[in-house]
């Protein structure tokens, strides 16, 4: 167990440092910089003066270099313009250069300079995936226990109807990706031109226009029942299907197994044989499943949150990309990398823990 | 021209029974799944999909229920939709109207489906679909696309107006809102109403079918190309994947010197030797571990990279016209390059597939390579370079880093896949008995055990084309790749979402075209994962 978990752990480290790589090459190729020096200064730059902002910054040196100061493995880049004064990436606007440190990357935690919020970037970065964990803190309480009962009142007696009703739901569900299950829930729920709403305010059981909100940013201070449904529900709907497709197959395989048959011959009755022989078992596959689907979670996390401007890590991610803010986008991408690795190795950890024929031997 | 409603006269009469049937279904279909729920049915297997399941008084009458108003509802939607095929123009309403557009696609599926279930015991595994309820539902969807994007792609059939084609007035309309002055013989209404450029939405879904139907199975099968071709081996070899005497490590050696003089030429000392040397490095690798690991870690990095941040970095403006290097004089850009490179692989794959079957036989292994060669090596040229030595095949730039993007995000699943599927089926006695035969390695792999691993793989294929449909809908959501006019539906989704709260039919029309096709499919596949497991 000792050795597995050190491999796995070396490689992730490698797949991390490749990925953090292939991202820092694609934001630091020479149109991306330029399209960063024209946003910073002006639009009509001439080439000299691109070339001379970009030597200034330190984006002029090879990539290998560029990326290791980034990492914390080389002395940060510094700069000596022509009256002497020094700037460099470690060293803080307005303070000394002799007192900067010389080291400043990742490893030592320092995240660089956001230039479109002219922020420290970790700090953003943390601020909103704070707002996202809430969103998707909620979308994991809707999402696993609706998945995790559908796929067991489905497995329970494969091929009944009930079966093929929830299953064709759960199909459903998982072709319905977050941007139309968005533009749905709000034309309904949202749009004051649809009947539901109508009907509704007609009744005067609404005191507002419409039953729910479709923008979400006032939940980002203040989280309501009116503002944060539909962005839980946008997210929690596709992974619904998913889970609860594999949730069912497992358990209409534990369902065929002999302790079952055994149980239910000695006299067990069928509510006590899902309950106590079969779920426990029925559930270890979900378990993999539930963890792999944080990276999918990510896309669906960006896409709800652009659709109801809900400014969390998200919409951090889009506005990075769109800017081309480099340190931002590397942060991002070190997060969501992180986040993909670190949910596969717990899901190949609990899997072992989970799953006593593996555990034992 | 008045404006349409949505059911016109034949509403009047059977709108409150459609309600009521509907109504009827959605709370008799809650109740016995809570019924079910609650009283134990004494389980008794179904014999066929015909043989209904013994269960007791309530619960039995419920399902019944649930049935007989789904019946119900399928009957007026057909009444609807025959509704505006017979009776004079916009009595039927909108739904009458638009079914009467889609009149080819109704005569095509009616007879694909006649044909088919007369033939299905002859049709193998396509033929077993007509026995499963789901699965006709899935074909039946999917291929209503299918048709809809060829009669209007091929024939310019179902659409009412141009799908660029602004008219005055028309900007935001309700559905069914007639056009002002329309000319004669110009579609009077915009049967699903304008978008925010006045645009017909109807005829923007309808086109939005072509773009998205020509690019996603497509997509899919490139990236199934790639997943096999490398899949296969990875699967079957299972020691080092160089070794130190062989041609190969030769090879690899010379094709590396040649790499790392571009890159030297392409960039700063330092990058390159860097390169240069993590490239030495593997090769040295790859003769102490196998073809699998060194694969499989790529897949996984792939796989790894959030699918978002990849369309993000891959799909800007920039990256895209940015030329690394030339050839010939042609700048090579990213989606250039990688197409370059994912575009080779159904060559190679067809190639391979030739030369192992048909060595023994020069004369049809010529005929077979030489065609693949001229016909492949023609489309390669054209859709990788754009240098189709007759002008004929070319990709727009747009549409090539959304396709390059799409099969390298698929590509490494289905060779993880083809992967699992190769380690299981090569302990089977049929591949040792190929073996002691004496044939090659690439035989057993492309005629023994892939012709034997195709039902998961036909499965996957319907799902994946789905997922691909998907991963497209998002590149337009975002506005990544396809120009903004392109009527495709993420696109679309994307130019309506601004206003959604206001006015959500723009928006509505290809989300739910989208949903639709994706649901087919995902039915299709279930439909033929089950008569696949049946025999």
């Amino acid at each position: 167990m000792g050795l597995f978990l050190l491999r796995r752990v070396g490689v992730m480290l490698l797949t991390a440092l490749c990925l953090t790589f292939i991202v820092y090459f694609m934001t630091t190729l020479y149109p991306n910089l330029e399209k960063l020096a024209k946003t910073q200064g002006n639009f009509r730059m001439s080439d000299e003066a691109v070339a001379s902002y970009l030597d200034r910054e330190g984006y002029l040196e090879p990539v290998v270099k560029g990326y290791g100061q980034w990492l914390g493995v080389l002395p940060g880049h510094t700069f000596t313009d022509e009256d002497g004064t020094v700037t460099g990436r470690c060293i803080a606007p307005g303070a000394e250069a002799a007192s900067a440190p010389s080291y400043c990357g990742v490893l030592q935690g320092d995240w660089g300079w956001s230039v479109t919020f002219k922020d420290d970037a970790g700090g953003i970065i943390a601020k909103r995936l704070g707002l996202t964990a809430w969103l998707t803190l909620a979308a994991f309480a809707v999402m696993i226990p609706v998945a995790l009962i559908i796929g067991i009142l489905a497995g329970m007696r494969e091929g009944s109807r009930m079966d093929r009703s929830l299953s064709t739901f759960a199909i459903a569900s998982s072709a319905t990706p977050e941007y139309v299950s968005g533009v749905i829930f709000i034309a309904v729920f949202a749009a004051s031109a649809s009947p539901l709403n109508a009907f509704l305010a007609d009744m005067g059981w609404i005191s507002g226009r419409t039953l729910l909100k479709g923008s979400a940013t006032s939940a980002m201070e203040d989280i309501t029942w009116a503002n944060f449904t539909l962005p839980v529900a946008t997210i929690a709907l596709y992974g619904v299907g998913y889970i609860a497709r594999m949730t069912r197959a497992s358990m209409a395989e534990v369902m065929t197994a002999q302790y079952i048959r055994t149980a239910r011959l000695k006299g067990v009755s069928f509510g006590k044989v899902v309950m106590k022989h079969a779920l426990r078992n029925a559930l270890i596959a979900p378990f993999t499943v539930i963890m792999l689907q944080f990276p999918y979670l990510l896309t669906g996390v960006v896409i709800t949150e652009t659709l109801f401007n809900y400014k969390g890590f998200g919409w951090l991610l889009v506005e990075a990309a769109s800017n081309n803010d480099i340190q931002l986008l590397l942060g991002c991408s070190v997060v969501a990398v992180f986040v993909v690795l670190v949910t596969q190795l717990i899901s190949d950890i609990g899997y072992v823990f989970l799953n006593p024929r593996i555990r034992i031997s | 021209m008045d404006p349409l409603t949505w059911t016109g006269s034949l509403g009047t009469a059977l709108n409150p029974l459609f309600l009521a049937a509907s109504a009827i279904f959605i709370a008799s279909t809650l109740a016995y799944v809570v019924a079910s729920f609650v009283s134990p049915v004494p389980q008794v297997r179904a014999i066929n999909e015909t043989t209904a399941i013994a269960g007791n008084g309530t619960t039995a009458i419920l399902g019944r229920i649930s049935l007989v108003s789904l019946l119900v509802i399928v009957i007026f939607a057909i009444i609807y939709v025959m509704g505006g095929i017979v009776s004079p123009y916009g009595a039927a309403g909108i739904v009458g109207e638009i079914g009467e557009r889609f009149l080819p696609v109704w005569i095509a599926l009616i007879i694909t489906f006649a044909l088919s279930i007369t033939f299905k015991r002859k049709l193998g595994l396509y033929g077993k679909l007509f026995d499963s309820p789901i699965g006709m539902v899935g074909f039946g969807l999917t291929s209503f696309w299918v048709f809809t994007a060829i009669f209007a792609g091929a024939f310019d059939m179902i659409i009412t107006h141009e799908a660029l084609v602004q008219e005055s007035g028309m900007k935001n309309k309700v559905p069914g809102t007639p056009l002002r002055g329309a000319a004669e013989g110009e579609f009077p209404h915009y049967l699903l109403g304008g978008d925010t450029l006045a645009r017909d939405v109807f005829s923007r879904m309808v086109s939005g079918s072509i773009t998205v139907l020509l690019i996603a199975p497509a997509a899919t099968a490139f990236a199934f190309m790639v997943g096999i071709t490398l899949g296969l081996p990875a699967g079957y070899y299972s020691g080092p994947a160089l070794t130190w005497r062989g041609m190969a490590s030769v090879v690899f050696a010379l094709v590396h010197i040649c790499l790392s003089i571009l890159l030297f030429l392409m960039h700063d000392f330092l990058t390159a030797a860097a390169l240069s040397v993590i490239g030495w490095l593997l090769l040295l690798l790859m003769h102490y571990v196998s073809l699998d690991t060194v694969l499989s870690f790529i897949a996984n990095l792939v796989l790894a990279f959030p699918v978002i941040l990849l369309f993000f970095l891959l799909v800007t403006p920039e990256i895209r016209s940015y030329e690394m290097f030339s050839v010939f004089g042609k700048g090579i850009t990213f989606p250039r390059a990688m197409a370059a490179v994912l575009f080779l692989f159904p060559v190679i794959f067809l190639l391979v597939l030739w030369q192992s079957r048909y060595f023994t036989q020069p004369a049809k292994r010529n005929l077979f390579v030489g065609l693949t060669v001229l016909i492949g090596g023609w489309l390669y040229l054209g859709l990788a370079w754009d240098a189709d030595p007759m002008g004929r095949i070319s990709m727009d730039a747009g549409v090539l880093i959304v396709f390059v993007s799409v099969v390298f995000v698929n590509a490494p699943t289905v060779f993880r896949i083809v992967r699992g599927l190769v380690l299981d089926i090569k302990t089977r006695d049929y591949v040792a008995a190929g073996q002691t035969r004496g044939e090659g390695p690439w035989y057993i792999m492309l005629w023994e055990i892939l012709p034997n691993a195709r039902g998961p793989l036909i499965v996957d294929f319907c799902l994946r084309i789905g997922y691909t449909t998907i991963l497209l809908g998002t590149l337009g959501f975002f506005g990544l790749g396809l120009s903004p006019e392109s009527p495709d539906w993420g696109t679309t989704i994307n130019q309506g979402r601004r206003l959604l709260s206001v006015y959500p039919h723009p928006a509505i029309a290809p989300a739910l075209s989208l949903m639709s096709l994706v649901l087919g499919l995902n039915l299709l596949a279930d439909g033929l994962r089950e008569e696949s497991l049946r025999d």
